[in-house]
């Protein structure tokens, strides 16, 4: 299992403690933040809805491209979901491997395509009270 | 012979439930007909993916009694 969803803080220290592999020499990794704003509306909080059996079956089809795609190690991630803070972490993502490069490229890659592909929906309750579905990232 | 059909999000909303009961259709595309007639999804077809039982699928695929059938719309994780 690469990758997770939550309805509870992240807490990527065990996986981050999974992707150490003296072969490798670096590590990148993501961490995705509740901001207090969008397009120019105060944000007050944050929903994600999630379909946790897709989600983490295409989750794990995303991981399993990034390491046939990429000269890494290893690679996982956890989303978050349910009723979420701002400054709460959203998503981490963890990428290990032999040279820097590569963990910065499949770091970057995979946070594109959950953003694209993982069926997590994101409404956004905006300071005057109105609630919005955000139908892309 | 019945299908459960889950929604998600803005069509969970439109649909006023998470979760329900539908008589079999032959496919995706045709159950999505049959349901977008009786609510406001305010999706098209097009808009939207399906998933069977967990896994995304295709529109045509035939679907069987049992099956678990839920309409993606645009995800906006991260």
């Amino acid at each position: 299992m690469r990758f997770k969803v939550t309805n509870a803080a992240i807490d990527f220290s065990e996986w981050r403690g999974l992707l150490n592999n003296p072969q490798c020499g670096a590590y990148a990794s993501f961490e995705g933040w509740v901001r207090n704003h969008h397009d120019g509306k105060a944000v007050a909080a944050l929903h994600y809805e999630c379909y946790p059996e897709l989600a983490t079956h295409e989750g794990e089809i995303i991981l399993a491209e990034a390491l046939a795609k990429f000269d890494i190690a290893d690679a996982r991630c956890i989303h978050r979901h349910g009723d979420v803070a701002i400054g709460d972490m959203a998503v981490w993502v963890g990428v290990s491997a032999a040279h820097r490069e590569a963990a910065f490229l499949a770091c970057r890659w995979i946070l594109d395509e959950v953003k694209a592909r993982v069926a997590i929906w994101k409404r956004e309750q905006y300071g005057d009270g109105q609630n919005v579905w955000r139908t892309q990232g | 012979m019945s299908i459960t059909v889950l929604y998600f999000a803005a069509l969970k909303e439109a649909a006023g439930c998470a979760e329900q009961t539908q008589e079999l259709c032959a496919n995706g595309a045709e159950l999505f007909a049959v349901l977008s007639a009786k609510y406001a999804f305010g999706f098209k077809q097009t808009q939207l993916r399906i998933a069977v039982n967990g896994q995304f699928a295709d529109w045509q695929a035939p679907l069987h009694d049992g099956d678990v059938v839920a309409f993606i719309p645009p995800v906006s994780g991260g």
